[in-house]
Parts: structure tokens; C-alpha cells; sequence
């Protein structure tokens, strides 16, 4: 009897601070994603005041002569990549996850590593090798005559092939990852009560990967509609081409960011497609009845088929792109003109790594805590902060780069004001700016996937261990993140496989003499050096593969355990 | 073990940043420049050379001129640039009006740089010349054939024969920026108009040279270093460059130049750079990418000379006029409907 008193006590004082906590979290959360959303909403905003005070003249003349064209470029383009990416990507998943076949299991994870390669760089190989001028078509030629017809490379339809295939593993990985998780008991279900294999598959399986397929198309949408060079070499003319025609030609900046804010409702109406794709599906599956799908193994001509296609589009869409420039950079390393700059590799390396880790920490830290706020306090504000955080991904890089210039000026400015000036140039060329522009833009894809982990950890599981006395914060380290350790892992190599690609603003905001990978390729690729530029190119594609292959690695682990 | 070792990295990390934060603060250390620039041949031996000769630190920061120029005047006085170097005038003039630039007083600039490439109150100088003009098929076109104006690229009978430059190009736009400066408004409009019936669009001057070797089109407008690389590597090249206009106003000449900015934290040692590129080490600046020294004393290199010849007549409008015109360009490329 005497034993029980004081646990009586305990377990009082528990409730009692339970409650304070609760109290303090319900305040703590909100207002923290909210602060974290006002950090990636206000260098936008900079930017985007100036709509207010529209320059109608600009918005006439451009309306009058370019921005229609724009505006049906910019749709077909984001139709074309989107269609693209989700026939291949998903396709693709099912292959390897619904059959077996000689490679299935490596092509699982083999097929997501032209996520490593940078869409400017695949474009500009396509361009040297199927363009007019490459050896493709001036063999064709010497074949089959001068006017012999062969598909324009520099076009729509070229600029939609090469971003389908980097951007189609987006889709791929959450079809897979998606088809491991849920698909398996409702299709054998399916089959069991006597439908078809394509019937269980259009009926059951499709509609239960609505929410991944949707997901990953509107990522592949905002990479393709923030893209400005890849464009460029098609000749494709798309509203953000439009963005710097008119910042960099006409030097109005005020003009250029009222043009970027076209760019921003392109892509909210990108989110609002997502919405209504993902339909109001919410498949959950009780607990141990989730299960992948039973593979069937194909035979004959039908597993070779299978192997083929996983094969091509491989080779396409990485192998060949890859080894042509391996074999332009060895070509240039052993020539006599060399590639400029290469004693600095280790030191451009250690820069692209170092920024890639830091955006990645401070990503998936910013994520984890927006994803578990929503959990620990129920209300719109922590909704309406995670989809605010969403809009960096939405603005192409240096539109970004420069709302983030002007506001840390301004904050310069204010710290000043109040005699707390700051040293030297910290509103520019320092890595905090850099690191929070990165920051910015990524955010959002890191959230997505550790807020998609979250949601496979059960209600039960926090209410539990809150009702035992828990506080958020270790409730968040010690239960929800090892649980969704998967998604936060993947988060963060997402993240990192952006960084290491991205360049404009690494351009506009580094500190002086601090260069990356990306620039030293852009340094080369912009004089048309393409050759020379080949063994930078070749560096961030390796550099990339290492989180690609991390995240690989965690997948095909997530899969067998499934 | 695990989480200890992940916290010493994330530790390392952080110190790092923070030293690397600390560094972009400092002001220079004494004896070195830092120039932000437009122009990517890092492979520049011109630098290396006044570095060694004077024993200065020269540091950079590459990007394209417009984002520069955003950068320095948001910067303001904590800049840590000395000088703004562009490849083309627009973005000079530009900064000229923003007051970016220190005027300076120079009698060995003013002796080296001629009056109409250079700003008249000493804020910028040209430091080396690329002339944008027509390039056509040596295999396919007779000597009578060939086109000498810019004027004659837009008649009716080279429809479906040129190759032009996209209009994003800065090099596109400053040279219809001239175009509107000599002829006006609306006599531009009309001859651009009819390139754009007249061409196929190009992403850069490399592709749009090999496609008049393969025979996709027989003329085109190009900036001249682009054929001068590719002769040095195949002197069988078969793509020759006539200077446009010689009988008028001469070839457009754009121009690659600098300035010493108003913040600079060194101008003496800034200006005394841009001196040197525009005399003693005007030969290095300007021959690793095949350009034509401003210097009048200076020689242009053997290749570009005995291939393009070095006298010819370059249309003499102030750079800074078309610099300034270079938004009505942009408008009127729109209106021309040039992709």
C-alpha cells in the first residue's frame, strides 16, 4: 500500500506537466512553422511587393508580342515533361516491383541515378551529339543525303525527352516506394475475387497510387517550369525565360519580378493540378496487412522485353550521356589544351559537398519540426506554414537569390539603425546567405518526404506516448524520427542531390573566389566550351551519385522488409 | 558511438561555416584585388602575369554582368569588389548611372583607350574589342555572293539560308541596340524584322558557325573569336567573316571593359590593374581569347590578323549610347517577332 503512493504522486505530477507542456507546445509550435515560413516567405515577398505598383506598359508591350507564346510554351512544355516523366516513371515501377526478371532487383535502384545528373548537362550533350551539327545526324547525312529527314533535336520535342528522362526518377521513386508499401493484399484481394492482372492493376493498384503519382509529377513540374537553361538550349521560350529577357536585356528589375510572380502562379496552379490528381483518396492499411507485391516472374521473350526496356532507358538517359563525357574529358585531360582550373578540384569539391551537407541539416531539421507540428497541435496554422514553406521550390534559383540579397541588406540596414552594424558584406557573399537561399528553394521536397514518413507513424503511437508523460521534444527524437528514419533520410538526400546540382544561386550570392562544381562546369559551358566542360560535368554527376546510391540503398532495404 | 561521431561532424561542419563566414567578412589583406567579372576565361594569363610581376592577390567572382552589377549596388559600401569587368557596354553604362563607378583620372587610360571606347568622365574603359559580324560558307557561296552589310541579310533572297544568334543573347541585343542608334526606331524594327523572316535561331555562336559548315544555312552573324577558335583547331575550317558595313558606318564592335568601383577599398591598386590590362599586359588580355586590343599601339594576335586582317572600319558610336538603347532592343526584338 505504502509502495503505491508515491507512484500515485509520480503519475500526478506527470499529468500536471504533461499539461504545462502541452500548454507551452500549443503555443511553441505554431508560432515556430510559422516563424520558419515567414523566413522563406519574406526575401519572395521583397520581390513581389512590387506588383503592387504594376508597370502596366511592360506588362502591355510583353503581353502584346511575347507572353502568349510563352504562356503555350511554358503549358505544353509542363504537359509534354509531366506525361513523360509519370508513363515513364511509373511504368518503370511497376516493372520491377510487380515482375521478376533478369536485373529486376538491380534496375530497382539503378534506374533512379539520372536523378544525379543536372538537366543543363544532359542538355548540352544532347545538343553536341543528336544536334544538327553533332556526329549523329552529319553520319545520317553522309548515309541517306543532305535533306534526309531526321526529328529537330532543337526543339519543343527535344526539351521535353530530356527532362522527362532526369526528372522522371522523382515519379519513379514514389511509385515504388509506394507499391512496397500498400499495393500487395489489395491487388492479391483483387486477383482473388477473379480480376485480370491489368483489370487489378487499373482498378486497385492505380488509384491507390494516386497520392505518390501526384506528388511526384508536381515535383517534376516545378523543376522543369524553374528551369532557365536547359530551355534555352531548345530554343523553348518559356514564361521563366521570360523573367530574365527582361532583368538581364532591359535591366528593370522591378519589371523582372513582376514577370516572376507569373511564374509563381504557374505554379500554384501546379499545386492546386496536385490536389486534384491526388483526389480525395487516404488509403491506410491496418497494421501488418501492408504488404509489397508478390512479384510474378516473366519468362522468355516477355522477362527479356522487360530487361530491354529497363536497360534503354537507362543507357539513354545516363550510361551513354555519362561515357561521352568521360571520353570528352579524357580527350581534354590528355590533350594539350586541358581543362582550366583543374589543380582547384578538390578545393570546388569540398565546396559543393560542404554546402550540399549544411542545406541538408538545416532542411531536414526545419522539416522534422514543421512535420511533427502539425502532429502535436491540431489547427490550421501549422497546415497553412507547411504549405507556405512550399513556395521557395516555386521560384525559379536566382529570383530566390536575389529576394534574399535584398532582405539581408535591409536587415543590415536595420541592425545598423540600432547600432548593432555588422561587418563586411554579411548580407551577400557570406555561406549563411547561400545556405539559406539553398534552404529556401529546397525546403520543399525534403518536407514532402519526411511529412509523408510521418504520416505511416500512428496516432496511437504519439498518444501513447504522451499519455505516459512524454515531452514533444522527445516524443520527436526518441519515437517519431527513428520511426520515419526511411523518409528523413530520404529528405535529406533529396535535398542534397539539389544543392549539389544547383547554380544560380550559387552564382549570384558566393562569397568571392568561392567556387563550386556547377560554376566551374557553367564557366566553361556558357563560352560553348563544351568539351572542356565535360570533366566538371562528369565530377557533380559522380559527386551526386553518392547520396543517389545512399538513397537506393535505403529504399531496396525499405522493400525486402516489406 | 554513432551519434557522437554524427555530432563531432555536424561540430566540424558548423566551424567551418563559421570561419568561412568570418573570412567573407574580413575586409582585403593589403596587396590584393578582387574583381567581379563577366567574362569566364579563368584561364586568363594576363592576371596570373601582373600578380607575379607586382606580387598583388587578384580574386574573383564570375557571374553574368546584370546579377553582378544587382549585387554591388545592394552591397553598397561593404563591398568587397575593386573592380566590375563586363562583356559588354550595356551593363558599364548601367552601373554609370547607379553611380557605382569611381571617376578616375588617368592620363595612361586616357592615352590607351580611344575616345569612343571609354566613358567620357573616366568611370569605365573598353579593355578589349569582339566584333560581331557576318560569317558565311566559303564552300557555297562565290565572292559576289557573299553579303557585306547587316542590312542585306534581311532581303527576300536569303529566306531559310541565315543562322542567327536567340535574342536573349546579349551580343544579339547590343548589336540591334546599334542598329537602332544609327538608323532609328523604326528603320531597326523593319531589318530586324526581316532577319527574323530570313533565319533559324541558334543557342550560341559555336553551333551556329558549325551549322553554316554543315550546310544548314550559308550565312550568319557571329562574334569574330568564335571562328578564330575554330580555325585554330581545323585551319580548313570552311566558314570565312567579312567586316559588314565597310562602306558606311563600319562593323559593330562590341566591347569587354571595366571600371573601379566608388567602394573599391583599394582604387589605386584597382587602377593601376586596369592600366596595365590596357597597356603592358593588353596583349596577354586580349590574345587567349583571340579578341582585338583597344590599344591602337597594341597588335592584334598573328591568327585573327593575317585570317581577319586588322584594319577595318568599326562603326564609332560611343559604346555607351547603344549600352543605353539596350532595352528599346529588347522591346524591338520582341516586336519583330526574332525568337
Amino acid at each position: 500500500m505504502t509502495a503505491s503512493t508515491p507512484v500515485d504522486d509520480t503519475a500526478g505530477d506527470l499529468r500536471v506537466e504533461t499539461t504545462a507542456a502541452d500548454r507551452a507546445s500549443r503555443r511553441g509550435w505554431p508560432v515556430g512553422a510559422l516563424a520558419l515560413a515567414a523566413l522563406v516567405v519574406v526575401p519572395i515577398g521583397f520581390l513581389a511587393v512590387s506588383v503592387l505598383n504594376p508597370n502596366t506598359e511592360v506588362w502591355r508591350q510583353q503581353w502584346d508580342t511575347r507572353l502568349p507564346g510563352q504562356l503555350v510554351d511554358t503549358a505544353v512544355l509542363l504537359v509534354g515533361v509531366s506525361t513523360g516523366a509519370l508513363l515513364l516513371g511509373s511504368s518503370l515501377a511497376w516493372l520491377v516491383s510487380a515482375y521478376r526478371f533478369p536485373g529486376s532487383k538491380a534496375f530497382g535502384w539503378l534506374l533512379i541515378a539520372p536523378l544525379a545528373m543536372p538537366s543543363y548537362v544532359l542538355g548540352f550533350v544532347t545538343l553536341s551529339v543528336f544536334g544538327f551539327t553533332g556526329p549523329v545526324q552529319n553520319q545520317w547525312r553522309d548515309w541517306f543525303g543532305r535533306d534526309a529527314w531526321f526529328p529537330e533535336v532543337e526543339s519543343m520535342g527535344g526539351a521535353i525527352v530530356v527532362f522527362t528522362f532526369v526528372l522522371y526518377p522523382y515519379v519513379f521513386l514514389l511509385a515504388r516506394a509506394a507499391l512496397a508499401d500498400q499495393a500487395g493484399s489489395a491487388y492479391d484481394v483483387a486477383r482473388s475475387l477473379g480480376a485480370s492482372p491489368t483489370e487489378a492493376a487499373r482498378r486497385v493498384v492505380l488509384p491507390m497510387l494516386r497520392p505518390a503519382l501526384a506528388a511526384g509529377v508536381a515535383v517534376v513540374m516545378m523543376e522543369t517550369l524553374t528551369d532557365f537553361a536547359t530551355v534555352q538550349y531548345f530554343g523553348v521560350d518559356t514564361v521563366t525565360v521570360g523573367v530574365f529577357r527582361i532583368w538581364r536585356g532591359t535591366f528593370d528589375r522591378d519589371a523582372a519580378a513582376e514577370f516572376a510572380t507569373l511564374v509563381l502562379v504557374v505554379a500554384l496552379m501546379i499545386i492546386g493540378i496536385e490536389r486534384i490528381m491526388r483526389g480525395r483518396a487516404r488509403f491506410g492499411e491496418a497494421a501488418g496487412a501492408a504488404a509489397g507485391l508478390g512479384p510474378r516472374r516473366l519468362e522468355g521473350a516477355k522477362a527479356w522485353g522487360a530487361f530491354a526496356a529497363c536497360a534503354s532507358v537507362l543507357l539513354l538517359a545516363f550510361l551513354a550521356p555519362t561515357l561521352q563525357l568521360a571520353s570528352w574529358a579524357y580527350g581534354e585531360v590528355t590533350g594539350p589544351r586541358g581543362t582550366p582550373n583543374t589543380e582547384r578540384f578538390l578545393e570546388f569539391l569540398g565546396n559543393s559537398v560542404q554546402l550540399a551537407i549544411l542545406t541538408a541539416i538545416v532542411c531536414v531539421l526545419a522539416s522534422v519540426f514543421i512535420a511533427n507540428g502539425s502532429r502535436f497541435v491540431s489547427g490550421r496554422s501549422t497546415g497553412i506554414a507547411a504549405r507556405l514553406t512550399a513556395v521557395g521550390y516555386a521560384v525559379p534559383g536566382p529570383v530566390v537569390a536575389m529576394g534574399v540579397v535584398l532582405s539581408l541588406v535591409a536587415l543590415d540596414d536595420v541592425l545598423e539603425g540600432i547600432g548593432l552594424g555588422l561587418p563586411g558584406a554579411v548580407a551577400t557573399g557570406s555561406l549563411v546567405g547561400l545556405v539559406y537561399a539553398y534552404s529556401i528553394r529546397f525546403l520543399a521536397p525534403g518536407l514532402n518526404a519526411i511529412e509523408a514518413g510521418m504520416a505511416q507513424v500512428p496516432e496511437e503511437v504519439t498518444a501513447s506516448a504522451r499519455s505516459l508523460g512524454a515531452r514533444p521534444s522527445t516524443i520527436v527524437r526518441r519515437i517519431h524520427t527513428p520511426l520515419a528514419r526511411t523518409s528523413v533520410v530520404t529528405g535529406a538526400v533529396l535535398v542534397a542531390v539539389d544543392a549539389l546540382k544547383e547554380l544560380p544561386i550559387a552564382l549570384l550570392l558566393r562569397p568571392i573566389g568561392f567556387n563550386t562544381l556547377p560554376i566551374w562546369t557553367f564557366n566553361l559551358a556558357t563560352e560553348s566550351r563544351f568539351e572542356q566542360a565535360a570533366l566538371p560535368a562528369l565530377a557533380i554527376i559522380v559527386v551526386a551519385m553518392i547520396p543517389v546510391a545512399l538513397l537506393s540503398r535505403q529504399l531496396s532495404r525499405g522493400v525486402e522488409r516489406a | 558511438m554513432r551519434n557522437v561521431k554524427l555530432r563531432t561532424v555536424l561540430l566540424g561542419l558548423v566551424a567551418s561555416a563559421g570561419a568561412l563566414l568570418l573570412s567573407a567578412c574580413g575586409s582585403d589583406s593589403e596587396g590584393t584585388i578582387q574583381i567581379y567579372t563577366g567574362r569566364h576565361y579563368d584561364l586568363e594569363a594576363a592576371f596570373e602575369a601582373f600578380s607575379d610581376e607586382f606580387n598583388i592577390d587578384i580574386e574573383f567572382l564570375e557571374g553574368s554582368d546584370a546579377e553582378l552589377r544587382e549585387r554591388i549596388q545592394a552591397e553598397g559600401d561593404d563591398t568587397s569588389a575593386d573592380i566590375y569587368m563586363t562583356v559588354d557596354a550595356g551593363n558599364l553604362a548601367i552601373a554609370t548611372e547607379q553611380g557605382l563607378f569611381a571617376a578616375l583620372d588617368s592620363p595612361i587610360l586616357d592615352g590607351a583607350v580611344p575616345d569612343e571606347l571609354r566613358d567620357p568622365d573616366g568611370h569605365w574603359y573598353a579593355l578589349s574589342a569582339r566584333a560581331r559580324t557576318i560569317v558565311y560558307s566559303t564552300e557555297r557561296l562565290s565572292p559576289d555572293e557573299i553579303p557585306t552589310t547587316y542590312e542585306e541579310l534581311a532581303e527576300p533572297q536569303w529566306e531559310g539560308r541565315v543562322c542567327m544568334r536567340n535574342s536573349s543573347n546579349a551580343y544579339t541585343q547590343s548589336l540591334v541596340a546599334s542598329l537602332i542608334g544609327n538608323l532609328g526606331y523604326d528603320p531597326a524594327l523593319e531589318l530586324v524584322s526581316g532577319w527574323a523572316d530570313n533565319s533559324r535561331i541558334m543557342s550560341n555562336d559555336v553551333i551556329l558557325l558549325n551549322s553554316i559548315r554543315d550546310d544548314r544555312c550559308d550565312v550568319g552573324i557571329s562574334n569574330h573569336y568564335y571562328l578564330a577558335r575554330e580555325l585554330e583547331e581545323d585551319s580548313n575550317y570552311p566558314v570565312g567573316l567579312v567586316w559588314a558595313n565597310q562602306d558606311d558606318r563600319g562593323v559593330h564592335v562590341n566591347i569587354s571593359g571595366a571600371g573601379v568601383l566608388a567602394n573599391a577599398d583599394d582604387p589605386e591598386l584597382a587602377q593601376q590593374l586596369l592600366e596595365w590590362l590596357a597597356t603592358d599586359g593588353q596583349n596577354l588580355f586580349v590574345d587567349g581569347n583571340n579578341e582585338y586590343p583597344v590599344n591602337p599601339d597594341v597588335a592584334p594576335e598573328p591568327l585573327i590578323a593575317t585570317e581577319f586582317g586588322e584594319t577595318f572600319v568599326r562603326d564609332s558610336t560611343n559604346a555607351s549610347e547603344w549600352g543605353l538603347l539596350n532595352a528599346d532592343a529588347v522591346r524591338l526584338l520582341d516586336e519583330a517577332d526574332y525568337e
